[in-house]
């Protein structure tokens, strides 16, 4: 059961703190695995196999067999972490940025090079409101 | 004596790494990026600096969740470049300071600063990115480097305020050591961006030269920023920028800004960098 957190509504983001460190152990520590060319050998060769050698929810599971990037995430997936996942599969951060956002890398791309995503209505629904 | 002749900060984004290794500098997209480095170049060769003391994050390369420390000294002889997954950057061996790193272990242990000791790890692109972008690609570094690894990857990392006594306490530690030393302590990572989720590639100029405004003139109010304004002003992986205060109170408290740079994007994230002198009190 999650305490509340203040940072619990700012959209589109998940803080990776400790509770969810915790729901994602298993998740993080297997791809920190694939830091190793041998892992990563055996991983590509059979990805269900592998995962069964790491104490994780058939969730956590499936949304690493589906590059569900928001799915592990969610289920205490670190980006730090996942990037040891989609760099094996040959991945930028920048790509899994633009899948997360749900647009295309070309897009994303054209958005950072015209200034980023602005804060403007992306801090939290009141936008600061208490500050007046 | 030592003495902390100035602090330098400055993002450290690994495709910054990837576009140097791969001969990508002159790139369209990365001209300007590096552009934004030539003073540094110069600069570090007129004050040519002995030791750097180099506050930076790890990314899941030394230390994974097996071990999460929130201050880590790094006091080994030295540090080789980590493998992040795709080999290490081909850039060479990390050169340590032990003795100082020792000395300053000793005095900021006993100033209250509960750091872990750490006489070996592998160093990742947070920390030597910044070298490559002050100092190009030499055979062999011609700096040695005390790396000072934060935790930022989980949350909570240290509190601003605590990151801006801590430069302050090795301000002190640095002046107590009997060696003629000079040295430079770097704030690295940031500014503004977010690599995960709908939100990714949030960019807030706004805030970033507002931090870089305040960090330099009122410090203690670059401090008192809390992490929840960090995560939602500059992004769940802008808090990154708690490093910049480290760098920011090892100075004196009035600095000179002797290069500002600004420049978005480098990949998902904006890039800042700053060279402070100190001023005087």
């Amino acid at each position: 059961m999650r305490e509340p957190q203040p940072y619990d509504d700012i959209p589109g983001t998940t803080v990776f703190d400790a509770e969810r460190s915790r729901q994602g152990y298993y998740l993080n520590q297997f791809c920190m695995s694939l830091m190793k060319a041998e892992n990563r050998t055996r991983f590509k060769a059979d990805e269900a196999a592998y995962l069964k050698e790491w104490p994780m929810s058939e969730a956590q599971r499936e949304v690493v067999l589906t590059r569900d990037w928001n799915g592990m995430i969610a289920l205490g997936g670190n980006i730090y972490f996942l990037a040891k996942l989609f760099s094996t599969d040959g991945h930028s951060f920048q790509h899994v940025a633009a899948v997360m956002t749900g647009s295309s890398q070309e897009h994303y791309a054209k958005m950072m090079l015209a200034g980023g995503r602005t804060p403007v209505g992306n801090r939290f629904t009141s936008e600061w409101k208490s500050r007046g | 004596m030592a003495k902390i002749i100035g602090g330098l900060a400055t993002s450290h984004v690994p495709a910054i790494g990837a576009a140097i290794d791969n001969g990508r500098t002159t790139e369209p997209y990365w001209q300007p990026v590096f552009a934004g480095y030539d003073f540094a170049k110069h600069y570090i060769q007129q004050v040519r600096p002995d030791v750097l003391i180099l506050v930076y994050n790890d990314h899941a390369s030394a230390f994974s969740l097996e071990l999460i420390p929130t201050f880590a000294l790094g006091c080994a002889a030295e540090f080789v470049p980590a493998d992040e997954g795709w080999g290490p950057r081909p850039v060479p061996t990390v050169i340590g300071e032990p003795e100082l790193a020792a000395h300053l272990a000793q005095c900021l242990i006993l100033d209250e600063f509960d750091l872990t000791i750490v006489n070996q790890m592998a160093v990742d692109h947070g920390l030597t990115v910044p070298l490559s972008l002050v100092y190009g690609q030499p055979q062999a570094w011609p700096v040695k480097v005390i790396p000072l690894a934060v935790n930022v990857v989980q949350y909570p990392p240290p509190l601003g305020r605590r990151c801006l006594n801590l430069g302050r306490a090795i301000a002190r530690a640095v002046a107590s050591y009997p060696q003629d030393l000079k040295v430079m302590v770097w704030g690295t990572g940031g500014m503004s961006h977010q690599l995960q989720g709908p939100r990714a590639g949030l960019i807030n100029k706004e805030f970033d030269l507002r931090f870089m405004d305040l960090l330099e003139h009122e410090p203690e109010a670059a401090a008192a920023i809390s992490h929840v304004e960090f995560l939602r002003e500059s992004g769940s992986e802008g808090i990154e920028l708690v490093m910049w205060l480290i760098m920011r109170g090892a100075l004196d408290r009035k600095v000179r800004e002797v290069r500002r740079f600004y420049h978005v994007p480098a990949s998902n994230t904006a890039v800042g960098h700053l060279i402070l002198e100190n001023a005087g009190n």
